[in-house]
């Protein structure tokens, strides 16, 4: 809990300073306005997760990551290899008999997050609420959080950026991935923008904590899966219909 | 020389620093590439290069006593070499000062920044035990101590890989002691190297029979722990997939680990040595060192860069695709800015060691 409150005062102190004018390219605030607010309020009773039904994902289809890439202001700049992607269509092909699942990834937002653990410089952190984010401020772009994400959620920002949102920050030679809309969480919307796009119903957001919510009543209901379960890291995102 | 290579790596660095990192080879799918498979080399050779230092003062074998300030020396410049490309390849290199006072403790990263600032003060301390006749008395405490740091230094190293849970190649923990083994071989070949630039040929007949043999026996040791992880992971950790692809792959990565680390970093120059090859002239040994040195930056190239490139399952017993590279082995093809920057690397180490020897008395006197 103390180190959560370290980084919960590391975040609103980066926060302010961005009030006082530090930006990452002219104009642009590292964070934004309503970033101050972040962080306030959070506390551990909530644990924002997602549920996906794997048998509801169409193939085909990426509404949630066409989503994603419009709310937080990502497009492609210089090609796969490069650009951000936060959150991917996957599919997946059973070797033997040839079952396909299709599922989006992004940051599972584990709550024994290896990419917390590795980061020098604290950068990488976890929230009260389960949320894992980098701070802008203090990544330093050592890329080691990549290296140690199992799923590849991460990106790095491998060039300028000149068109970012005010409630996305993102800077060159820094780290990001999923943050779970925590912009949306903290002004009170109760969804992402990924969950709101999909068109089949395939995805779900809520508090994993509260076992009155959708989310839980469904997990409760029908069970739920963790993507490289072995590694035991209590993601805070879970899937329906892949193999235990 | 070293001074044009170490302009050129600073212009690299700068192009990537203005640019972003786009220009490199490196991606999202191979986020370490070049500079720190040198920067680990270096970082590794400078622990084992300090061996001779250590095998004086800490296990009193006088014949090596005035070869000791070379080795404090190459050690020290070698890591100073190592952390600078380390820094320089970083997103945000102009946040140092951030690197050095946030500290997250669970951080095995954030250890070894201590390790290496404190490897680089003892080390100079030392040096001082050894310079100055007044401070002899302290050498051997002080000698002690830089060995145990160096053997912390080194196993931390390996432990930037080895507690890496997500990728299969790594999740062991002979990564360590491995690395450990590995800096003798590496660290003398480096030093010998710097010595036989520097060191007057009548000098050098006085030591290299010995060191050649030491060398040879390093290099045996460091053969068969490689040997021993490989099979390791092979049979006993659950990671017969990723040795395949490094070892009977179809890529690079075989041709690399047998015909460059093996043959060319191992057999040859231990035939060499055994058959003491142009009676272990300071010609030989510069020639074996460097293979010796190019050996082993192969073989960390195929383990950091291949252990990257072996994609990650998301779920066992299916394959995936996707447009972020799912489950395809990720292709590298370092680019010219990555490369002079490592070669900077080099060069700054050999630029400072030259200069101190110029400098200070540092180099074992000619009888
Ligand atoms: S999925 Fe990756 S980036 Fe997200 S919390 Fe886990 S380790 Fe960190
Ligand atoms: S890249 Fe940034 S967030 Fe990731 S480990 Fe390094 S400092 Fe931490």
């Amino acid at each position: 809990m103390n180190k959560i409150d370290q980084y919960r005062r590391k975040f609103l102190g980066a926060a302010s300073a961005a009030f006082v004018g530090i930006t990452i390219a002219p104009g642009i605030l590292l964070q934004a306005g309503n970033a101050a607010t972040a962080g306030q309020g959070v506390s551990d009773a909530q644990r924002w997760g997602l549920l996906i039904d794997t048998n509801r994902c169409e193939p085909g289809c990426d509404a949630c990551v066409q989503a994603c890439n419009k709310e937080n202001g990502l497009r492609s700049i210089h090609g796969p290899k490069t650009d951000a992607q936060w959150i991917r269509k996957v599919s997946l092909k059973n070797r033997k008999n040839g079952h396909v699942l299709n599922m989006p990834v992004m940051c599972q937002h584990c709550a024994k997050a290896p990419c917390v653990d590795v980061c020098p410089t604290g950068a990488s952190f976890k929230r009260a609420d389960g949320i894992v984010l980098v701070d802008k401020h203090t990544c330093i772009g050592c890329r080691y959080c990549m290296m140690a994400c199992p799923y590849k959620a991460r990106s790095f920002v491998h060039e300028k950026l000149t068109d970012q949102l005010p409630h996305a920050p993102r800077g060159k030679g820094t780290v990001e991935s999923c943050t779970l809309c925590v912009h949306k969480i903290d002004r009170g919307d109760n969804t992402t923008a990924c969950v709101q796009a999909c068109p089949h119903g395939a995805m779900m957001f809520g508090d994993l904590n509260d076992p009155d919510s959708a989310i839980s009543k469904q997990i409760k209901s029908l069970g739920s899966q963790q993507l490289r379960k072995k590694l035991d890291l209590d993601t805070g995102v879970r899937y329906q219909g892949i193999p235990v | 020389m070293s001074l044009i290579l170490i302009i050129v790596a600073l212009f690299a660095a700068l192009n990537m620093e203005h640019e972003g990192h786009y220009i490199t080879g490196m991606d999202n799918q191979i986020v370490w590439g070049v500079p720190h498979v040198v920067a680990i080399f270096l970082i590794i050779s400078a622990s084992g290069a300090l061996n001779i230092a250590s095998i004086a003062s800490v296990f009193g074998r006088q014949f090596y006593t005035p070869l000791s300030r070379l080795s404090t020396v190459v050690a020290i410049t070698l890591l100073i070499g190592g952390l600078s490309v380390i820094l320089l390849d970083l997103g945000r290199p102009d946040r140092l000062l951030i690197a050095m006072t946030y500290f997250n403790f669970s951080s095995i990263f954030a250890w070894n920044i201590i390790l290496y600032t404190g490897f680089i003060g003892i080390g100079i301390i030392y040096l001082w035990t050894m310079l100055d006749w007044q401070a002899d008395k302290y050498r051997k405490p002080v000698g002690i101590i830089a060995f145990c740091w160096r053997l912390i230094l080194t196993a931390g190293t390996g432990s930037i890989f080895g507690v890496l849970v997500a990728r299969e190649a790594y999740d062991i923990v002979i990564m360590a002691p491995m690395f450990i083994v590995l800096s003798l071989g590496y660290g003398l070949a480096c030093y010998l190297l710097v010595m036989c630039l520097f060191l007057p040929e009548q000098s050098w007949q006085v030591f290299k029979h010995r060191l050649s043999r030491l060398l040879a026996v390093f290099i045996v040791c460091g053969l068969a722990t490689s040997l021993f992880y490989h099979g390791a992971n092979y049979w006993w950790f659950d990671a017969q997939a990723v040795e395949d692809f490094l070892l009977f792959g179809d890529d690079i990565y075989p041709w690399l680990i047998w015909g460059g680390y093996l043959i060319l970093g191992n057999i040859l120059p231990l035939l060499l040595l055994g058959f003491h090859f142009n009676q272990n002239s300071q010609a030989s040994t510069l020639l074996i060192s460097s293979l010796v040195i190019a050996g082993g930056l192969v073989h960390l190239y195929a383990l950091i860069i291949g252990g990257q490139a072996y994609p990650m399952p998301l779920i066992e017993g299916y394959d995936s695709t996707s447009s972020f590279f799912d489950g395809v082995i990720a292709s590298y093809s370092p680019s010219q800015w990555e490369i002079m920057l490592g070669l900077g690397g080099f060069a700054l180490s050999l630029f400072l060691a030259g200069f101190t020897v110029r400098v200070f008395r540092i180099l074992p006197e000619s009888k």
